[in-house]
């Protein structure tokens, strides 16, 4: 019964009636639905299923390269291309570039916004499916020959090779599309589902950061989507637009792929930073600091990202060209430095609480300053020379995508899961899974960035023997890190058979899906919800008989 | 339950004053639902348009690194049937625009009526574009690297426009016989000699004698006589790369086929709903969405026919 008096003080519910996840029952009406939060948790199992593959396929990787020569038996230096490809691709078009936006983002956004769903629901689901029908055709390419191009399909290789290019890209261009089409929904429910009252500059900052991300998704997307299609036309007819066989320009090739996979790193980072907004005030019970700030940096890297893609060519463009891409490469680096100042201010005398999800923050603090300073001696011409397509890069954009993203996406996980599944994961475990996978992966990547500067390059099946001690210690990191994401897995599948049940308002948040029930109603809000700061944490009190927070002046006028 | 359910009636329906059965759970008013589609079209158009625009700017790379290809490919495209087709296009524009009005008006049979003459317009468009595409292939100008045209195809290509169907045949015959060389790679080396060899090869019928060789001839007789040469039509030359135009101009005419296609599909649903009578003056979005797709599918096709067709 979750009448009026039971929103008092936060009780924890055990089984909300109506909740979303039991008011209709079986597979059907899981995959019919058009609920938000359905959706959003059917992202979340399927790219969680496909984190496990990409994450498979690295580990054959670290494996092999545990030591000079052939490591693995059966895996010859074909075979590994296909494995690097495979993961690659796995990891960027099925993991991280959907991953905050369409699992965290689909189950969060209308409930921030006090919404009762996205504005197009069905074109929701629709998006769904196409995740689904282009990850089959990911796998199809693994089982037909896998794709050995790497994640970047350069031509002419790809326009030549025998493996099976095209289901890889056809599957890249499908969800390309299911990309689109979650964006285009978030912008247009952002714009016009908003209850009165909530002002742009009230909405949380992981609204301003999946709208930045969205608007990236509507205007590059459509680009890797004609790129994809030329290759394809390219491979089956021979145009000559690529392949310089048939009088075709390859570096035109890159200058597409660029173009739409420089802003797709932003489409993974954006929601990241959003997540992170969310996060460190709430732990640090302090009102964000420079919400405004970071706001606009949103938009200013969205908008910056579009006009950098030229750093990734240094070595086949003109001086000049390579002198203007270089310095406004430099410059996306400021709004990404403006949010980590305000993150770090909001901590400043913040009284923090080291939770999961704050574990997670600081994590990300740290290891997107690392990748993002590092992308500063590789948007630099002199050194990118020597750095260029060496473990360097590699240990560049693992500590932005996985160091920084990835780890926001579990961190956010961690803060919303009793929101999503009304269960209390262990803080214990989440605690340990945390640490290990952090060590791990700093374990993993940082010799990586000293291989790459001794010269050590990078998609190469072997290497010379002074590589030896590194490239052990990277593999040894990356299986570290593997338990600890096992870890982490298990802490949270556990918490849902025996977990606490959660209170509504578990951490002390001010922004509006805590108000609703944990988890929520399938119409999300019981009774509408109170437009207010969402970063003001004044008048939030611990209840410490729910284990929860609840609203002083609600509780009071409620009694 | 049953308070619970209570409450959240009571919160949907003060701001619900339609009850129109077309308004969505998640909403709360017709208005905010038509504005939130409008958006969601307008947007997805955007992207529609950065689609055509990686073909553009492929385009536009091409042009500028070869123009010859350009100069010498668009004299095999009709600008007859490519204007018939403009005209065919912005015609069914006009009657998708008229539609959207009378679905506002609620004039059920002038809404249908339009709907099927924009769904003709359509198919008369596609239409054309079947007969341009097959007169291109029956001569062998594929894309890419299918791309093995008949020899004297450019002759009658120019000669046609002028209604010379005798000399059309005469091309083919000479095509069909020298076709086999031209296969494989190294075809352009191949395909220049062996213009030469057919043009030594064939004797002087006809009105006009066809030399596709760039060697200067010579005179053929007295001074009073050369007036003859001036009939002659000044042929170019195949440029090298001449395949890219034609690959340039399958991918962006084909991508916009298939937008046509999906376009007709939308009208038809458009106008399946309105034989139930669906639209009227309360509710008319879907007709106003497909509206808006359908012009952006003219819109594009205004800017494929000049750079394609009109080049000069
Ligand atoms: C913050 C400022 C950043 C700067 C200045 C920067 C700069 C660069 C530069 C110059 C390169 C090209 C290196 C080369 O190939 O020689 C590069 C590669 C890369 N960066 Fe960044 N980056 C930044 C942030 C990010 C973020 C946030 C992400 C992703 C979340 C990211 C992902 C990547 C990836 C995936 C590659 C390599 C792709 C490949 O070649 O396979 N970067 N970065
Ligand atoms: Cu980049």
């Amino acid at each position: 019964m979750a009448t009026t008096t039971d929103t008092l003080p936060g009780r924890p519910y055990g089984e909300v009636e109506g909740n979303y996840l039991t008011h209709e029952r079986g597979l059907l009406s899981w995959l019919t639905t058009v609920d938000h939060k359905r959706i959003g948790v059917m992202y979340l199992a399927c790219i969680s299923g496909a984190f496990l593959l990409g994450g498979i396929f690295a580990m054959v990787i670290r494996w092999e390269l545990f030591s000079p020569g052939p490591t693995v038996p059966g895996l010859n230096a074909d075979r590994y291309n296909q494995i690097f490809t495979l993961h690659g691709a796995i990891m960027t078009f099925l993991v991280i570039i959907p991953g905050i936006p369409a699992a965290l983002g689909n189950f969060v956004l209308p409930m921030m916004l006090g919404a009762k769903d996205v504005a197009f629901p069905r074109l929701n689901l629709a998006s769904w499916y196409l995740w689904v029908t282009g990850a089959i055709f990911a796998v199809t390419s693994l089982v037909m020959s896998a794709a050995d191009t790497g994640w970047t399909f350069y031509t002419p290789y790809s326009t030549t090779t025998q493996t099976a290019v095209i289901p890889m890209t056809i599957g890249a261009f499908i969800l390309g599309f299911s990309s689109i089409f979650t964006g285009l929904n978030f912008i247009v429910t952002i714009h016009k589902m908003r209850p009165d009252g909530l002002t742009w500059f009230k909405l949380p900052l992981f609204l301003w950061g999946i709208y930045a991300t969205a608007i990236i998704q509507i205007i590059a997307t459509p680009v890797l989507g004609i790129t994809l299609l030329l290759l394809i036309a390219e491979r089956v007819l021979g145009v000559g637009i690529f392949d310089p066989t048939y009088g075709g320009d390859p570096v035109l090739f890159q200058h597409f792929f660029w173009f739409y996979s420089h802003p797709a790193v932003y489409i993974m980072i954006l929601p990241a930073m959003g997540i992170i907004s969310e996060m460190i005030p709430v732990f640090s019970r302090k009102h964000i600091f420079g919400y405004t700030a970071i706001a606009y940096s949103s938009i200013a890297i969205a908008m910056f990202s579009f006009i950098v893609w030229g750093h990734h060519m240094f070595a086949a463009m003109s001086p000049l060209a390579n002198m203007v891409f270089s310095a406004v490469t430099f410059s996306v680096s400021i709004p990404s430095a403006v949010k980590v100042f305000n993150w770090t201010a909001t901590m400043y005398k913040g009284s923090i609480r080291l939770a999961t999800p704050m574990l997670y923050a600081l994590s990300f603090l740290f290891l997107f300053t690392i990748g993002g300073l590092t992308g500063l001696y590789l948007a630099t011409l002199g050194t990118d020379i020597h750095l260029h397509d060496t473990y360097f890069v590699v240990a560049h954009f693992h500590y932005v995508m996985v160091g920084s993203t990835m780890i926001a996406f579990i961190g956010g996980l961690h803060y919303w899961w009793p929101k999503i599944f009304g269960k209390m994961y262990s803080e214990k475990w989440g605690n340990v899974g945390c640490i290990v996978t952090f060590l791990g992966f700093n374990i993993t990547f940082l010799p990586q960035f000293v291989l790459g500067m001794r010269g050590m390059p990078r998609r190469y099946y072997d290497y010379i023997p002074e590589f030896e001690a590194l490239h052990r210690l990277s593999s040894i990191g990356a299986f570290i890190m593997g338990i600890g994401l096992f870890v982490t897995l298990f802490c949270l599948v556990y918490s849902l058979f025996k977990g606490k049940p959660a209170p509504d308002n578990p951490w002390g948040s001010a922004s509006m899906e805590w108000q609703a029930t944990s988890p929520p109603h399938y119409h999300n809000f019981t009774k509408p919800p109170k437009v207010g700061d969402p970063y003001d944490y004044t008048d939030l009190v611990w209840d410490p008989k729910s284990e929860g927070y609840y609203r002083k002046a609600e509780g009071q006028g409620a009694a | 339950m049953t308070t619970e359910t209570q409450v959240i009636d009571e919160g949907g329906h003060d701001h619900e004053h339609a009850h129109s059965p077309h308004l969505q759970h998640h909403f709360d008013t017709l208005d905010q639902q038509f504005n939130a589609g409008k958006l969601g079209m307008w947007l997805f158009l955007a992207t529609e348009i950065l689609l055509f625009g990686g073909l553009f700017v492929a385009y536009a790379i091409y042009r500028n690194l070869h123009p010859e290809i350009f100069e010498y490919g668009h004299h095999f495209l009709d600008p007859k049937l490519g204007g018939i087709n403009t005209a065919v296009l912005i015609l069914s524009s006009f009657t998708m625009a008229a539609a959207v009005r009378f679905a506002q008006e609620g004039k059920q049979g002038m809404l249908k009526l339009c709907l099927v003459l924009t769904l003709c317009g359509a198919c008369g468009f596609l239409g054309i574009k079947y007969i341009e595409y097959s007169h291109k292939m029956v001569h062998g100008i594929f894309p890419g690297k299918y791309y093995n045209p008949d020899e004297h195809i450019l002759e009658e290509e120019l000669l046609g426009a002028h209604g010379h169907g005798a000399v059309a045949e005469h091309g083919r015959d000479h095509a069909s016989s020298s076709g086999e060389e031209t296969h494989g790679e190294g075809a352009h080396e191949e395909s220049t000699q062996s213009a030469e060899a057919s043009a030594q090869a064939a004797p002087a019928e006809g009105e006009f004698v066809i030399e596709k060789s760039q060697i200067v001839e010579a005179p053929e007789g007295p001074e009073g006589m050369v007036g003859i040469v001036h009939e002659k039509p000044e042929l170019p030359k195949r440029p090298e790369k001449a395949h890219v135009f034609f690959g340039i101009y399958y991918l962006m005419t084909g991508l916009h086929g298939i937008h046509v296609l999906i376009g007709m599909c939308a009208i038809g649903w458009v106008f399946f709903r309105s034989t139930r009578g669906e639209f009227g003056p309360d509710y008319f979005t879907p007709v106003d969405l497909v509206g808006l797709y359908w012009h952006l599918v003219d819109l594009i096709w205004i800017y494929l026919f000049p750079l394609l067709y009109l080049i000069h």
